[in-house]
């Protein structure tokens, strides 16, 4: 246990896909002093617990579950020494980059770094979130919660399941509990169209005879110790329950699929600006925050479909640190990237220097046969059509120098039909 | 033969027993619950009111005013967050401005120091994200905010620390005269005590029906709430009301000591005791209501809504009295009942001295009990000590409220010991933050099994079939 601070080139808060993508990257790009800090007992964040497979389609050309796509990182870690700490809470981090953590070990520390990536990840919103009526018994359980007991603890939550949200992991839970031996009554999605992957609603759903109510909400809780039942009804355009559909299902358990927040509560603490879309910082195309030094990436940035890309946006991050550290950039320039609404959302939200850029963005609906523009003001720079696009499916396009040079901003829209 | 049996380990059961603890006198504390604080005092407002509201000359009053002024004492004689915060009724046109003028009249009979009726720009000052429509206010300076599972837990820990005994899952089904006191039943377990104190809640009338007293009855009265995340605790500063209404103090707004902040209650009048339901329509008014007090306040950013049951009275006050030889009512304590909780205590005490019980101070009695968020709140190097000594405190279970595994292993093996996820929950804030037990809920039924040497599948939310798991995987 010390008390005496110490110095390392680059901090990464987040031993997941994230923070291993990036402190590899970092490495591979010269960056030997650096340091990862998790708080669970292992790396690999939440891919441990995602015993199915489907991930690494795009990063690996094949089918891993989740251990085994963490294991290719993790694996990198050790082969190049990275240091990393496990158990090791990080408390705190200041705008120059001052580092408080603590663990077992060592107590509670402090780390000053030349640079910080932010790479903590998102947690699921839980019950109180959505304010739903009724009792407050046991057998709810945000789906992530419910895969910690199946996948890792060999336990079962319950036997009788309804589902309240559609996004991948209570499709993926919904198949789970299947297998394990659960009935699943119902996945019930707010919305008109699933936020999940549609190879998930195919795998997870069609493929056991699992109903998908669209335009469905859980609106009461019944059961006093244990869940008994619930209460769902059929919600107008506007998203209001319609009383008389009001339909009670009998079951002991409730998972909910209601959403994923970035967990951004340590990013303010170091006074990283958020976007109010996004939940998570607002960075530039290296994944720089706007607080020098501090670089953000994976789901803590925005939340993704697909682990392949957390890779990749880590590395982007990764790589951009280690640039930083040594003092290398590209030729200067500032262009905010803008939206229309339908675009819901772009990361990066700046692009400041010149080189090419991959920028992510999330629609807002489904939309068919759409063409995205990207405009400098009336010019337009890139246009690209597709004969769909869904929230649950996050989009990219890449912008060359050539296209970057001279532009004071760039708006990202879309036009349908 | 204990000398006294209190029943009900609410706030008030749990003030008066540790109340009785300091003298030379034999205490069982009898509840029906799988943990002490599970009814009225685990959903509240959380509010140490000034005591303007009740009746001059009534007991609500007096206890009130009186209770107000001991509870900074006792919060820190037992470790229990406590800050005077002060409140402010808000009004919003004339009639509303009289009524706070009566509020303040009747609350300087009452003895409340300090209150004051302040015009707009005053308010503004005090608290900027105020209503633009609000155009008075009584401020009342001694006004607080305090925990009231933490209180409760705390005193009846205290009160298990200076000798008493705690029954739990003990729900008593009737009370029969014996020689030199009762026998207390609840199925086939018994306790005999010379004495009764008659705390239990919203079930205080069925208590005293069994010893043959239909004095008065109690009807349950919901309140609902929304909870809101940390990152709203400081958009006011105050405890805000608005006038009052006859079946309450409306909708109110304020920080809780936790730093979170709380919204609520409703006020409907229920005949089911055990219905702890929210509904939609409750929640929508709590959400409505407080927004016309307070701008701004970003529901969602709610961590959680629940349902608090008041014991209501049939007689308008407090029911504090004695019951023929050895049996004593303390019911229909709804609101100010928190803040009254430590004045109750006292008053009790003489009741007991009045009927002929002999208080003989107790050699050895501690009033004093550690803080259970001692750890959250020490210094760095404060810490590290505590951490090398036990390395459980460096590792951190609940992310969104750090809490660590050090805090929760001390609170499962302190005084009342907690024997289910919400008990840890209470006493640690572990699952009390913004995921609500995501993360962490998986360790802590660990901790709990562990500790209890109970299967990890017999681990509950809240005793009974509250099972948070049903068996293992491949068995189902």
């Amino acid at each position: 246990m010390d008390t005496m601070m110490d110095r390392v080139d680059l901090v990464i808060v987040g031993g997941g896909p994230a923070g291993m993508s990036a402190a590899v990257a970092a490495y591979e790009s010269g960056v030997k002093n650096l340091l990862i800090l998790e708080r669970d007992s292992h790396l690999g964040g939440i891919l441990q617990q995602c015993i199915h497979n489907g991930f690494g389609l795009h990063r690996f050309g094949e089918e891993l579950t989740g251990p085994e796509y963490a294991w290719r990182y993790e694996k990198l870690v050790h082969d190049y020494n990275i240091p990393y700490l496990t158990d090791t809470m990080v408390l705190d981090i200041t705008p120059d980059r001052v580092v408080t953590a603590t663990n077992s070990e060592r107590g509670v520390f402090t780390i000053a770094a030349k640079a910080v990536i932010l790479a903590m990840g998102c947690r699921e919103r839980p019950r109180g979130a959505l304010n739903i009526a009724g009792s407050r018994p046991a057998g709810i359980y945000s789906a992530g919660t419910a895969q910690k007991y199946v996948n890792l603890k060999g336990y079962m939550p319950g036997k009788n399941v309804v589902i309240l949200g559609s996004g991948d992991i209570g499709l993926i839970m919904a198949r789970r509990m299947t297998l394990e031996g659960a009935k699943v009554h119902a996945v019930c999605e707010l919305m008109p169209y699933s936020g999940g992957l549609a190879r998930n609603i195919e795998q997870c759903l069609h493929d056991f005879g699992i109903p998908l109510r669209l335009s469905h909400t859980v609106v009461e809780i019944h059961g006093r110790e244990r869940l008994e039942g619930v209460t769902i009804a059929r919600v107008d355009e506007r998203r209001r329950p319609i009383a008389e559909t009001r339909e009670y299902i009998p079951c002991d358990t409730l998972l909910l699929s209601v959403g994923l927040i970035p967990e951004n509560e340590l990013s303010k603490t170091a006074g990283v600006p958020l976007d109010r879309v996004t939940n998570g910082a607002l960075v530039d195309q290296d994944r720089q925050t706007e607080v020098e030094g501090i670089f953000a990436c994976g789901n803590v940035l925005h939340v993704h479909d697909l682990v392949d890309f957390v890779s990749e946006e880590a590395e982007i991050a990764g790589r951009s640190a280690a640039a930083y550290i040594q003092g290398q950039s590209a030729e200067a320039l500032d262009i905010p990237l803008s939206v229309d609404g339908r675009v819901r959302y772009t990361v990066p939200q700046r692009i400041t220097q010149k080189k090419d850029v991959t920028v992510f963005f999330r629609v807002a609906d489904v939309y068919r046969n759409v063409t995205l523009k990207v405009l400098d003001g009336d010019r337009v720079v890139l246009k690209k059509k597709k004969p769909k696009m869904a929230p649950g499916e996050m989009e990219s396009v890449t912008l060359k120098p050539e296209q970057l040079a001279g532009a004071a901003g760039l708006r990202f829209e879309l036009e349908v039909g | 033969m204990y000398d006294i049996a209190v029943i009900g380990a609410g706030v008030v059961g749990g003030m008066i027993a540790r109340a009785l603890s300091a003298y030379r006198l034999s205490v069982c504390i009898l509840e029906k619950g799988h943990d002490v604080a599970v009814g009225a005092s685990c959903a509240n407002s959380a509010i140490v009111h000034a005591g303007f509201d009740a009746q001059e000359g009534s007991l609500k009053a007096r206890l009130n005013v009186r209770g107000s002024e001991l509870m900074a004492g006792v919060c820190e004689e037992l470790g229990v967050k406590y800050k005077n915060n002060g409140s402010l009724v808000i009004g919003f046109c004339d009639e509303d401005r009289e009524t706070v003028e009566t509020l303040r009249r009747r609350g300087e009979a009452n003895g409340v120091k300090g209150l004051r009726v302040i015009d707009q720009a005053e308010l503004r000052r005090l608290e900027p994200n105020i209503s633009e429509n609000a155009v008075c206010a009584l401020w009342a300076p001694t006004g607080g905010i305090v925990c009231p599972y933490e209180l409760t837990i705390a005193a009846v820990g205290n009160a298990m620390d200076n000798g008493a005994d705690l029954r739990l899952d003990f729900c008593v089904s009737s009370i029969d005269r014996i020689a030199g006191g009762w026998r207390i039943r609840a199925g086939a377990e018994a306790v005999e005590a010379a004495a009764i104190i008659n705390a239990a809640g919203v079930y205080a009338d069925g208590i005293a029906r069994m010893v043959g007293d239909n004095s008065f009855s109690i009807h349950p009265r919901r309140g609902e709430y929304v909870l809101l995340d940390k990152e709203c605790g400081g958009l006011v500063s105050h405890t805000i009301f608005r006038t009052p209404t006859k079946m309450g103090k409306g909708i109110l707004v304020t920080p809780t000591v936790d730093g979170n902040l709380l919204t609520g209650p409703t006020s409907v009048d229920m005949q089911d005791k055990e219905d702890k339901a929210t509904t939609a329509e409750g929640l929508s008014r709590v959400m409505t209501e407080a927004q016309e007090n307070v701008r701004g306040i970003p529901f969602g950013k709610s961590i959680t809504s629940f349902c608090g049951l008041r014991a209501v009275g049939s007689t308008g006050d407090f029911i504090i009295n004695r019951f023929g030889e050895g049996f004593f009512n303390v019911a229909g304590i709804e609101s100010p009942g928190l803040s009254s909780a430590p004045a109750i205590a006292e008053y009790v005490l003489e009741l007991l001295r009045q009927a002929g019980v002999k208080l003989e101070p107790k050699p050895g009695y501690n009033p004093r009990r550690p803080a259970m968020h001692a750890f959250r709140e020490a210094s760095a190097e404060e810490k590290n000590r505590i951490i090398r000594e036990n390395p459980a405190y460096g590792r951190v279970i609940c992310r969104c409220e750090t809490v660590t595994e050090g805090e929760i292993l001390a609170a499962i093996r302190t005084n009342p010991r907690p024997r289910d996820l919400d008990g840890v929950k209470r006493r640690t804030r572990a699952q009390m933050g913004r995921c609500q037990g995501g993360f962490c809920s998986p360790y802590i039924v660990g901790l709990l099994a562990e500790e209890l040497h109970i299967p990890y599948e017999a681990v509950t939310k809240s005793g009974g079939k509250s099972v948070i798991n049903v068996g293992r995987t491949k068995e189902v």
